[in-house]
C-alpha cells in the first residue's frame, strides 16, 4: 500500500511588512515559515492507516523551493518514509492550479493508492490544490474530512466530511481518491529527537516541473488592507485595559 | 456567450444563504444575464427559492444523486458552461465547492480564484481580491488570458439578494457516474453543556491560551464576569473543549451583545460566526491580528495579563 501525501512549508507574517519592488510580493525577509498545520494532520492521517495495515509505504511530495524541505523533513521525522520536491520557483504564488499541476506529475508517477492534502494552506487559504489534483489525476476527490475508515481490499473508503456548521455528511468513495484533510481528525505525533536526525537520512528526490501552462491567476499588486474604522485601542497597561473592559460590558448589557 | 453563472448552494432540501449573496455579486458585477444553477435531484423546489431579484434564468438540473456529489456537480456544471459560455462562475467559498469548483478550473483551463472578497471590471479585465498571510495582506488578482474565470467568494462578504424574482425557469437533466455516494448525515458537536447562541456576554479563547491547563482559569473568569466560555476551533481539535463551545464556520454562529476575543487571530473561518456581534473587544499580543480588524475595542495585551486585572475586579 502507498499514501502520497502532499504538503506545503507556509510563509507567516509577524507584525511588520514590506513588499517586493515590484509590488506583487511579500518581501521573503518578513516571512516566517513552518509546516501547513493541515499537512501535519495529513502526514499524521496517512501513518496512522499505513499503521492499521500492517505496512506500506508514505510519500511526502511538496512543490517549493529548497526551504521547503524543511516542512519535508518534518513529515519525514513524523515517520514518512521518503520525498519528492518539484522545485517550485516557476509557480506562481496565489495559483493552487498551477500548483496542482506541478504536483500531478509526480503524484501520477507514484501510483498511490490514496493521495491526502490539507484542506488548505494557512498563507494563501485556497482550499483548491487537493481538489485540482484530483481531477488532473482523474481520481475521485473528497474535500473537508475529518474522519476516514479506508477499506484497502474493497477499495474504497468511508469518510466523513465536515460541513459548515459541523454537520457531517457520510460518504463512501471509490478508491484511489484524493482527500483534504480537516484539522481534528487526528492527533499528529511530535517527532521525537532520535526520529529528527534519523530523518536528515531519508531521501528526498528534487525534480523539475514539467510544462505547467498559463496561470490561472496571478497577482497584479499586494497592500495591506485598509482597517475600515479599525478598533479603538484600549491602552497597552494591563490594568487600565481591565478596567476599561469592566466598563464597556457594564455599559453594554445595562 | 457572455453572463454570469451561479451556482447554488442546499442542504437537506434548503437554500442556503450564500447563493443569495452570489446573486448579489453577479449582479453588482454587470457581466450579463445571471443564470443560477440548481443541482439536486429534486431541484423544483430549490430552484423556486433560488428565484430572486437579480436572476435571469433558473436552471433546474435534476441528476441522479442524493445529497451532494462532487463528480455530478463537476459534470452539471461543465455542461451549462459549454453551453452557456459564460464569462465568470460564481460559487461560495464553501465545503461543497471545495470538491468541485478547483476541479473544474483545472479540467477546462479557467482562471482561478477562491475566498475572493471583492470584484469588479477594471477597463474589461477581470480583477479580484483576496487575503494572504492571516489576512495581514490582500492582493489583487487578475486573469491574464483567460476569458472565463471561476470565482469562489467569501460568505457573508455581499448582502443577500431578497425577495421574489421573475426569472424564466428551464429544467436540464444531466446524467454522470458518481465515484462516491451519500450515505447519512450526522450532527457533530450539537450537544453540550451549553447553548453559546443564546448568549449575551461571550469571552472566547483561542490558541492564545497556550495549553490545557490554562483553560480553567479563563472558565473561572468567564463565570466571575457572568460570560460564557467560546473557543476557537484548535481547542476543540486538540480535545480541550467540547465542539459545542466552538465558534465559527464549522461551530455556532453567534452574535451576543458583547463578544471579548482573547488569543484569537481572527482568521476567517472564526469571523464567519461572530463579526456581527455588538461589540467585539479583542485582545491580542500581536498588532497585526486580523481579529482587530472587525473589533470595536482592542488592546495590543498578554491575555494573562489582562486576564489578572481582570480577576482582581470581579
Ligand atoms: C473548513 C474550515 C472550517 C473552519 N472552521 C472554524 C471555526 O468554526 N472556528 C474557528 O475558530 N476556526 C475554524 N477554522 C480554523 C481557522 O482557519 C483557524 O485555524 C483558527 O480559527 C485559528 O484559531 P486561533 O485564532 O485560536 O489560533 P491562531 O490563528 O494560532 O491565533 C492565536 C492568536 O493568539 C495570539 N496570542 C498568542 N499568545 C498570546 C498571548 N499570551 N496573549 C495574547 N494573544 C496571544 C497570537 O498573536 C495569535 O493571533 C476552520 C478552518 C477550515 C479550513
Amino acid at each position: 500500500m502507498k499514501i502520497v501525501v502532499c504538503v506545503k512549508q507556509v510563509a507567516m507574517l509577524g507584525d511588520e511588512v514590506e513588499f517586493t519592488p515590484d509590488g506583487r510580493g511579500v518581501d521573503p525577509d518578513y516571512l516566517e515559515h513552518a509546516l501547513n498545520e493541515w499537512d501535519s494532520y495529513a502526514t499524521e492521517e496517512a501513518l496512522r492507516i499505513r499503521e492499521a495495515a500492517g505496512g506500506g509505504e508514505v510519500v511526502v511530495v511538496s512543490a517549493g523551493d529548497e526551504d521547503a524541505e524543511d516542512a519535508m523533513r518534518r513529515c519525514l521525522a513524523m515517520g514518512a518514509d521518503r520525498g519528492v520536491r518539484i522545485a517550485g520557483d516557476g509557480i506562481p504564488a496565489g495559483d493552487p492550479i498551477t500548483t496542482a499541476r506541478a504536483l500531478a506529475e509526480v503524484v501520477r508517477g507514484e501510483g498511490a493508492d490514496l493521495v491526502l492534502c490539507g484542506v488548505q494552506s494557512s498563507d494563501a487559504v485556497q482550499g483548491a490544490t487537493g481538489t485540482a489534483l484530483a481531477e488532473l489525476l482523474g481520481l475521485p476527490r473528497v474535500a473537508v474530512v475529518k474522519k476516514i475508515e479506508y477499506d484497502h481490499a474493497a477499495r474504497k473508503a468511508v469518510v466523513h466530511r465536515e460541513l459548515e456548521g459541523g454537520l457531517v455528511d457520510v460518504n463512501e468513495v471509490e478508491t484511489p481518491a484524493v482527500i483534504t484533510i480537516q484539522t481534528g481528525i487526528n492527533e499528529p505525533r511530535y517527532a521525537t529527537l532520535r526520529a529528527i536526525k534519523q530523518a536528515e537520512q531519508k531521501e528526498i528526490e528534487v525534480v523539475e516541473p514539467g510544462q505547467l501552462g498559463p496561470p490561472a491567476a496571478s497577482v497584479r499588486r499586494m497592500f495591506v488592507p485598509p482597517r475600515g474604522e479599525g478598533a479603538e485601542l484600549l491602552g497597552d497597561d494591563a490594568a487600565g485595559v481591565a478596567q476599561r473592559i469592566k466598563q464597556i460590558v457594564e455599559e453594554r448589557l445595562r | 456567450m457572455g453572463g454570469t453563472l451561479v451556482v447554488a448552494e442546499h442542504v437537506r432540501g434548503q437554500l442556503r444563504d450564500v447563493t443569495k449573496e452570489l446573486v448579489t455579486a453577479a449582479a453588482e458585477l454587470g457581466d450579463g444575464p445571471v443564470t443560477i444553477a440548481v443541482i439536486a435531484r429534486d431541484p423544483g423546489p430549490l430552484a423556486a427559492a433560488a428565484n430572486v431579484p437579480g436572476v435571469d434564468e433558473v436552471v433546474a438540473v435534476a441528476v441522479d444523486a442524493d445529497g451532494f456529489s462532487a463528480d455530478t456537480a463537476l459534470a452539471a456544471i461543465e455542461q451549462l458552461v459549454s453551453e452557456r459560455e459564460p464569462s465568470v462562475v460564481l460559487t461560495g467559498f464553501t465545503v461543497d465547492a471545495m470538491g468541485f469548483a478547483p476541479a473544474l478550473a483545472a479540467r477546462i483551463d479557467l482562471g482561478f480564484a477562491s475566498d475572493v472578497v471583492a470584484v469588479r471590471r477594471d477597463g474589461g479585465a477581470l480583477v479580484v481580491e483576496r487575503d494572504f498571510y492571516g489576512a495581514k495582506v490582500r492582493a489583487e488578482l487578475e486573469f491574464p488570458g483567460h476569458d472565463r474565470v471561476l470565482l469562489m467568494l467569501r460568505p457573508t462578504v455581499w448582502a443577500p439578494a431578497e425577495g421574489t424574482g421573475s426569472a424564466t425557469v428551464s429544467q436540464l437533466s444531466v446524467a454522470s457516474e458518481s465515484r462516491s455516494r451519500h450515505l447519512e448525515y450526522v450532527e457533530a458537536g450539537g450537544e453540550g453543556d451549553v447553548d453559546i447562541t443564546k448568549a449575551d456576554f461571550l469571552l472566547s479563547i483561542g490558541r492564545g491560551v497556550g495549553e490545557k491547563d490554562s483553560i480553567t482559569r479563563f472558565e473561572e473568569l468567564a463565570t466571575a464576569m457572568g460570560a460564557t466560555l467560546g473557543v476557537s476551533r484548535p481547542l476543540v481539535d486538540a480535545g480541550w473543549m467540547p465542539a459545542a463551545r466552538q465558534v465559527g464556520q464549522s461551530g455556532k454562529t453567534v452574535k451576543p451583545k458583547v463578544y471579548l476575543a482573547f488569543g484569537i487571530s481572527g482568521a476567517v473561518q472564526h469571523l464567519a460566526g461572530m463579526k456581527t456581534s455588538g461589540t467585539i473587544i479583542a485582545v491580542n499580543t500581536d498588532p497585526e491580528a486580523a481579529i482587530f480588524g472587525v473589533a470595536h475595542y482592542g488592546a495590543v495585551c498578554d491575555i494573562f495579563d489582562v486576564a489578572e486585572e481582570l480577576e482582581k475586579l470581579y
